[in-house]
């Protein structure tokens, strides 16, 4: 019998760990249900259900105000996204292959942008660029997303680089490729998913950031995460659940190009790379 | 199958920092030969290659392959070619592209690459592998890539960086005749280095014993273990019995060698009256009794009999509790652990090692 007793035990074990790593994804999702399913609701507030409609996101599609903001979304997070992956596997490179004086501080103050509270950021950002005479707007908006974007992606390059063995690059010299040759055919490819993960988490994080953009705006310059901000200040309405739900299935799109792109990469790595020469 | 030099260092020194890791080394590479470099890690074996392949730069000397110097040229100028400890296949291409790899930077007509990646394939017998990925292959398979690719550009010498490191003991044997196959069938030269002796003994053509950035002795592997030139090559080369002492007297090449336990017999030319000397005398030639012998022999205590499998090893302990190896392909009958015994050798199977003044300097090295 206490075998039979051991296994019951076991059997009601997994049930509450099941039940309760499902609270975890009711208490993580179920906002985000309720906002999606308020936003086909034919009702001003988010009271009541009464009826599907479509309503808000027409009334989204012929607002083209909305469409500009999302607009100058993205142009700063592509710009941002760029920059940043340039400079942050240059500087990851440095980290990872040369010794210098005070590396170690360089790399434990690569976390000081992720941990500091971004208002703090976003008003230092905006007295630098006040005291730089720097005018507020576009390209402001764009070096401030670089400042956070660029750690991130230096961390996950890092560990990318960390993890290349050097003699392969010693390899592709030994067997007659010069540096450059080197570079593209054998270092970037092995670097790629890393570049291409770095970029994702830049996009992702300046297309929704708000505090910081917030502060370092200027005329002609509203982000669409900040237009949502000033929208709500007004009340919620179900048209800022319909463009946020919409926000979201582009978040969902972009992490599933993600997947599928560095699925695509181990599985066909040589043949996607031939296609760059 | 030897002929002229094709690697040929000149007094080359190398720093790392303060580290001197290469001394004034000089050394010859014969066209066509197997040659290792053996020593302990950290000996600078590897780095030896390395500067060879262009991957590390001599601090001081010359490096000259065919004739030619080649300090100042990049790896990918030079004629060597390198199979890599780790192997270092391009983990995002196939087989295929790994072994064309070297044509292909160097925009070998498309036909030609398939032409001769299927002639290397066949060397190393992987045929129908040309599709696979590196990591859906053994360690072994990987190893045959690797020389492959090396191969492909018809170096004139062949760098391996012990390939065979990372292999099973019975990979690694059989891989070791096939290597040495590969060499004699496409006449290339080999620099081959390795750690493990036994390798380097079953190789080589010649072996190149360095130690602490010095080159110890080189020689053909039977010079090497019959005549070490100093007390570590002894030791390092097979299984030793290293005794010291001092020359009583010389007649007709055979010595009377006074040690701290008793006296000895070594056959050895050009020493002196008083002078030091090392005897460095093998398990297999130790031989023992329960009384004395004629000549000489050095009371001793069983220690321990161990059999290790192909034969018995005895452990005998000196009477200043130095502790002499002697191996059996069969155990002495009535013998056991404890009893006295008397050691003693034929003269002309013990060696005598070189002056003591070099060997002392590298035993503050062990």
């Amino acid at each position: 019998m206490p075998k039979h007793k051991r296994e019951r035990k076991k059997r009601i074990g997994q049930r509450i760990a099941t039940g309760f790593a499902l609270l975890i994804y009711l208490f993580i999702y179920a906002p985000i249900a309720v906002m999606i399913v308020f936003s086909f609701n034919d009702q001003e507030t988010n009271y009541f259900w009464n009826g599907f409609t479509l309503r808000w996101y027409e009334k989204l599609f012929y607002d083209s105000s909305i469409v500009e903001y999302l607009w100058v979304s993205l142009i700063i997070a592509v710009s941002a996204t760029i920059l940043s992956v340039i400079i942050g596997t240059l500087g990851a490179v440095g980290l990872v292959r040369f010794e210098f004086k005070l590396k170690k501080l360089v790399n434990q103050s690569l976390y000081i942008p992720i941990v500091i509270p971004e208002i703090v950021l976003g008003i230092s950002l905006l007295i630098l660029f006040d005291f730089i005479k720097l005018p507020l707007g576009f390209i402001a908006i764009i070096l401030a997303h670089v400042t956070f974007c660029v750690p991130f992606v230096i961390i996950i390059m890092r560990g990318r680089l960390a993890g290349l063995d050097l003699s392969v690059e010693e390899a592709s010299m030994d067997l007659g490729a010069n540096r450059m040759t080197t570079f593209f055919r054998i270092t970037l490819p092995m670097l790629l998913p890393g570049i291409i993960s770095g970029a994702f988490m830049s996009f992702t994080l300046s297309i929704d950031d708000v505090i910081i953009s917030n502060f370092v705006a200027g005329p002609y310059s509203t982000t669409l995460p900040v237009k949502i901000l000033s929208l709500v200040k007004t009340g919620l309405s179900p048209e800022v659940n319909a463009l946020a739900t919409i926000m979201i299935l582009v978040m969902l799109f972009g992490i599933l190009a993600n997947s599928i792109v560095q699925a695509v990469l181990r599985k066909r790595a040589s043949t996607v790379i031939k296609s760059y020469f | 199958m030897m002929g002229d030099a094709i690697v040929t260092l000149l007094d080359v020194d190398k720093f790392f920092g303060a580290n001197h890791v290469i001394k004034k080394l000089n050394l010859t590479v014969q066209q066509g030969e197997f040659l290792t470099l053996l020593g302990p890690s950290g000996c600078g074996k590897t780095t030896i290659l390395r500067m060879i392949a262009g991957f590390e730069d001599a601090s001081a000397g010359s490096i000259e392959v065919q004739g030619e110097r080649v300090e100042d040229k990049e790896a990918f100028e030079r004629d060597v070619n390198t199979v890599f400890q780790s192997y270092a296949l391009f983990p995002h291409m196939t087989v295929f592209d790994n072994i064309a790899y070297g044509l292909t930077v160097k925009r070998v007509p498309k036909q030609e690459i398939k032409e001769r990646v299927k002639e290397m394939l066949a060397l190393v017998q992987l045929e129908g592998f040309e599709g696979r990925r590196p990591d859906m292959m053994s360690g072994g398979q990987k190893q045959r890539v690797a020389i492959a690719r090396a191969l492909i550009n018809n170096p004139k010498v062949l760098l391996l960086d012990e390939p065979l490191g990372a292999l099973d003991l019975k990979l690694r044997k059989q891989m070791q005749l096939e290597l040495k196959r590969l060499q004699k069938k496409l006449n290339i030269t080999f620099i081959y280095v390795t750690h493990d002796q036994e390798e380097a003994m079953t190789m080589s053509d010649r072996i190149a014993v360095i130690n602490n950035g010095i080159l110890e002795q080189i020689d053909t592997p039977k010079e090497i273990y019959k005549h070490p030139k100093t007390r570590f090559v002894a030791d390092f080369i097979g299984e030793s019995n290293i005794l010291e002492g001092q020359v009583l007297d010389c007649q007709d090449g055979l010595c009377r060698i006074q040690l701290e336990t008793g006296m000895v017999l070594l056959q050895s030319p050009n020493r002196k009256p008083a002078d030091p000397v090392m005897i460095c005398v093998r398990p297999e030639v130790m031989k023992y009794e329960r009384s004395p012998v004629d000549g000489f022999s050095l009371p001793g205590t069983i220690k321990d009999i161990i059999f290790v499998g192909a034969q018995y090893r005895t452990l005998i302990v000196l009477e200043n509790g130095m502790e002499i190896k002697v191996n059996r392909v069969k155990p002495e009958k009535d013998l056991k652990e404890g009893d006295s015994v008397y050691l003693y050798w034929e003269p002309e199977d013990a060696l005598g090692i070189g002056d003591l003044k070099q060997g002392g300097s590298v035993n503050e090295q062990q």
